[in-house]
């Protein structure tokens, strides 16, 4: 327990830190199971934050929409995936997103994996 | 007694729902993947097993961070499906064996491994599309006892661990008095990385080595730490604990397996996907 683990280059691990970091982002993004939460999430997203009581951080990565503002706020993937769905984004769009490419680069990059 | 007659391990992306639900499984993109399947269903047709151990993991649909289970059970009559936020549709309710769950989680205890029972259980897309997978006509002629295996909060379980448990799940399919034959599945993908810059994350060779561990070297696997394995195959590609898991309880009922089919992709979403049977020899 004593010595920190090595780093891997562009990955948060969901740890404790985070898990605690997290919990008001990942419970509101966990809400998102359900139509009527997308609803109201999108019919106001501000009331919908404060009542899952996010903090500033949160609210300013939720309102970008930027998936690597979320995990560095908290976020876990598998709970911020929830949160994309309501934008129609699938799992390549994010990867383009957090690496900075196009969809297109993305996918190639994903092909390039089989050589 | 109970028979375990084999273990199939297959990939759960969530966008399979999609595909399947728009018939897509012949596009040039998706052949590769579902093409893999019909051998699997011919040995299901021909060995036409009574129930299925499922070892699976929840993404955020039954359990949220509030209470994580490491290890759970299923003890439901039926385990149903839900909305998971994205637009899949929900699949067919799975039939549950009531009998198999609580002798599981009498076994289970008994050796050490404190499970969580659940006797109301959502199952996510990890559950139900490998049954769709195996049975595409939504008809399913198996019970299912779902085990699910936490990969959200970490600590995650050790690899060695999870082999154990599996193990311990595989002794007490062997003890069940009952005339069933049983399958142990394994859901879950390969190397993939969804989450931060090294998202897209794949590693093809890590992968093929631990396929072909699975059948002569079972245990080759539980030498890499939750760290490395994430090294290895991504923040998600640790789901290859349920692999683990299956192929720990095939090791307690027999001393060889062999690979019936094996079929290895790139890529689907983001991941590297397979599907692989083992047959107990």
């Amino acid at each position: 327990m004593s010595t920190p683990l090595p780093e891997i280059p562009g990955t948060t691990l969901f740890d404790s830190a985070q898990a605690r970091k997290g919990y008001a982002l990942n419970k509101m993004c966990f809400s998102f199971n359900e139509q009527a939460n997308r609803q109201a999430f999108q019919a106001d997203e501000e009331a919908y934050m404060d009542r899952y009581g996010l903090n500033d951080r949160q609210k300013a990565a939720i309102r970008a929409r930027n998936v690597l503002q979320l995990i560095a706020a908290g976020g876990n993937a598998y709970y911020l995936a929830k949160f994309a769905g309501i934008f129609g984004l699938d799992m390549q769009d994010i990867g383009a997103q957090q690496t900075g490419m196009s969809k297109e680069e993305f996918k190639a990059k994903l092909r390039a994996a089989n050589h | 007694m109970a028979r375990l007659i084999g273990g199939i391990g297959t990939s759960h992306i969530p966008a399979i729902g999609g595909a399947i639900a728009r018939g897509l499984q012949q596009e040039p993109y998706w052949k590769p993947f579902f093409d893999g399947f019909p051998p699997i269903r011919e040995w299901l047709a021909a060995t036409r097993p009574d129930v299925m151990v499922m070892f699976y993991n929840d993404h955020g649909l039954n359990f949220f961070l509030d209470k994580m289970p490491t290890f759970a059970v299923g003890a439901a009559a039926e385990y149903h499906n839900a909305d998971e936020g994205w637009g899949i549709p929900t699949l067919t309710p799975l039939a549950g064996d009531v009998d198999l769950s609580w002798h599981l989680i009498e076994s289970l205890v008994d050796k050490e491994f404190d499970i969580v029972s659940c006797q109301e259980m959502l199952v996510d897309h990890a559950c139900s599309l490998p049954m769709k997978l195996f049975y595409p006509d939504g008809e399913y002629p198996v019970k299912v006892v779902p085990v699910c295996i936490n990969t959200v909060q970490f600590p995650l379980p050790k690899p060695g661990r999870v082999y154990a448990m599996g193990k311990a799940v595989g002794e007490a399919i062997r003890s069940w008095d009952s005339d069933s034959k049983v399958v142990v599945v394994a859901s879950g993908g390969l190397s993939h990385q969804l989450d931060g810059e090294r998202a897209g994350f794949i590693n093809k060779r890590f992968d093929l080595r631990f396929l072909d561990s699975l059948e002569s070297d079972p245990e080759w696997a539980t030498r890499f730490s939750i760290h490395e394995l994430v090294e290895q195959t991504g923040t998600q590609g640790v789901e290859l604990l349920m692999w683990l898991a299956m192929r720990g309880a095939l090791a307690a009922t027999t001393p060889r397996v062999q690979r019936l089919h094996s079929n290895y992709h790139i890529p689907i979403s983001n991941t590297a996907t397979a599907v692989m049977a083992l047959e107990a020899a």
